[in-house]
């Protein structure tokens, strides 16, 4: 039989003390972070006044807005609506065709693999990163401001946030290439524009196609709402069914919206899928 | 491949005819993935000019509303001069004390917002998770109010908690916390359709309950991706609430559009930079920590 004894145990716990206790600063640590995490949202609570009678209020208001939803009905606008839908659906589409097109050299130039000084490369990722925190709502308002009310503020809106997210996707995809079909069309003796077009090119659309889709699906989303600013689409019509308190017509808009974000997901999903598999990998 | 009609000899009588049968069936399937090109290019070009119609899109006003565009965005830009750098800085930036405080709030709102939106996405993703519940209907349930709660834009909830709860950042809080409820719970079920299901055949060869499953089972091993995706959120729900305030749902979103609709012009590019500076502030450093918390985890995948 082996039984430890008081004094085996006194000596591991000498020889080995963090297997019996965590140590202190590791604990402080803990406590520090939490009490931090706790602290900050406390305050931060109470910055945005949430008291429970707002919320109680709130939530009785908001009770009585939703039976003013029910039942969604689209009045005599169904039309428009449609319309109104449809511009959205082109306003991501092409906003999203021009950021693309215009995103491959500003992603060819952003790869390390092409441009290879360490400053430059770091350079333009930094401004690449920066303008992803412009929301996309915002360069709207811009253009709304600049180019006047309708879709085609919108459209630029799209354009120009999505551009910059592209470049830097594109460059990524760009840095991953595998270098044996390079090698091999430099092998063949293929020039800097050879390897492009046949080493590179290749491999980076199907990856590229794939960002592509999948951020047409988000910009339709985004795009349901840049008509709140006035940049065209089903959100201007939102936003007046809104302001004009008329709920029900409010609500099948969005069950519209819904719908339409539902069954675009899901074919450029399967183009998607589809896309995956033809690439190499990736 | 290479070698096709190159070898010499042997099996020659064959050769021209297995030929003929592969140039047949080369050309067979060359003209079918034409035709597939063919019809990809079609459907392509049919919604590029449905959408050039639909949106107003045409040459003119592009070359009209480019320059204007251009015009604009310089024209935000302040004049600034060697000589008097300081003051002119301190000229453009006339409002930061109050800015600050805004964007105070915008990154308080994104943070209270994620915690919220969080905890409801916790509670819910067990149930929206395949392997964790026998219920079909329970998961069905779960996943669709997810959906919802994920499909509907931020702004819209943002509208309707402002007529809801008031002007302020309370209503832009609320609207963050539900469509990040809907989009996180989404994430973490998936992380936990993908947990190791020995602990949790462990929990309940022990005698553990469902809450216990999942607390003992699952948790600690779905964590680190949890607070992964949860802080890759707090990036863009602070983006996001910077847009908030122009519904009227707090933030510094309602100074931007109050400076845009009164064509303020110096303020806009000042707050657009301070906006880009806090958030790729917020964007390292989450980052670092995300790569940190997974890093054991892609080392252990690789």
């Amino acid at each position: 039989m082996n039984t430890i004894t008081y004094g085996e145990m006194a000596r591991l716990r000498r020889s080995n003390p963090e297997l019996f206790s965590t140590p202190l600063i590791t604990r402080v640590r803990t406590w520090a972070l939490w009490l931090g995490f706790v602290g900050t949202l406390a305050y931060g609570l109470w910055w945005v006044d949430a008291n429970p009678m707002r919320i109680v209020n709130g939530l009785n208001k908001l009770g009585l807005l939703v039976s003013l939803m029910i039942p969604p009905h689209p009045g005599d606008g169904f039309w428009d609506y449609v319309h109104a839908m449809l511009e959205t659906l082109g306003m991501a589409f092409l906003g999203t065709i021009i950021a693309a097109v215009l995103a491959v050299p500003l992603g060819f130039l952003g790869a390390k693999n092409v441009m290879p000084n360490w400053l430059f490369h770091f350079g333009l990722r930094r401004i690449y990163d920066g303008f992803r925190g412009i929301d996309g709502l915002v360069w709207a308002l811009i253009f709304v401001s600049a180019v006047g009310l309708g879709p085609f503020a919108g459209v630029l809106a799209i354009a120009v946030g999505d551009l910059m997210i592209f470049a830097k996707l594109f460059a990524e995809a760009i840095e991953n290439v595998e270098t044996k079909q390079v090698e091999g069309v430099r092998a063949a003796g293929g020039n800097d524009t050879h390897v492009m077009r046949l080493g590179v090119f290749p491999q980076v659309l199907p990856v590229m196609m794939s960002h592509v889709l999948y951020f047409f699906e988000s910009n339709v989303r985004s795009a349901t709402i840049l008509g709140i600013v006035g940049a065209g689409g089903i959100g201007l019509q939102l936003s007046d069914r809104m302001r004009i308190n008329n709920w029900q017509e409010a609500a099948f808009i969005i069950l519209m919206i819904l719908v339409t974000v539902a069954i675009i997901d899901n074919i450029s999903r399967r183009i998607r899928a589809r896309l995956i598999d033809a690439a190499p990998q990736a | 491949m290479t070698t096709m009609g190159h070898s010499e000899g042997g099996f020659a009588a064959g050769r021209p005819q297995r030929l003929v049968a592969f140039e047949q069936r080369f050309a067979a399937e060359r003209r079918r993935k034409r035709l597939w090109t063919l019809l990809q290019f079609g459907l392509f070009s049919i919604a590029l000019a449905g959408s050039i119609v639909v949106s107003d899109f045409n040459l003119n006003g592009l070359m009209n509303g480019l320059p204007k565009a251009w015009n604009y965005i310089v024209g935000t830009l302040p004049s600034l001069s060697l000589e008097t750098l300081g003051a002119d800085l301190a000229d453009w930036y006339w409002g930061l004390r109050f800015w600050l405080r805004l964007l105070v709030e915008t990154i308080l709102m994104g943070f209270v917002g994620t915690v919220l939106g969080g905890l409801v996405a916790l509670l819910l993703c067990f149930p929206a998770s395949r392997n964790l519940v026998e219920n079909t209907g329970i998961y069905f349930a779960a996943r669709r109010s997810l959906e919802f709660l994920r499909t509907v834009p931020e702004l819209v909830f943002a509208l309707i908690f402002v007529f809801a709860f008031g002007l302020g950042p309370f209503a832009g809080v609320l609207a963050i916390a539900v469509h990040t409820a809907g989009s996180l719970g989404k994430l973490f079920a998936e992380v936990n359709e993908n947990v190791d299901p020995r602990p949790i055949e462990g929990v309940r060869a022990a005698g553990g309950n469902w809450p216990m499953l999942m607390r003992l089972g699952v948790v600690p091993q779905a964590l680190p991706n949890y607070a992964s995706y949860l802080l890759l959120r707090f990036e863009i729900n602070v983006r996001g609430a910077s847009a908030l305030g122009i519904v009227g749902a707090g933030g510094i979103g309602q100074e931007l559009y109050v400076a845009i609709r009164q064509f303020e012009y110096t303020d806009i590019s000042a707050i657009m930079l301070l906006l880009i500076a806090t958030t790729s502030i917020i964007d390292i450093t989450c980052e670092t920590i995300r790569h940190r918390l997974i890093g054991q985890d892609m080392q252990a995948g690789h």
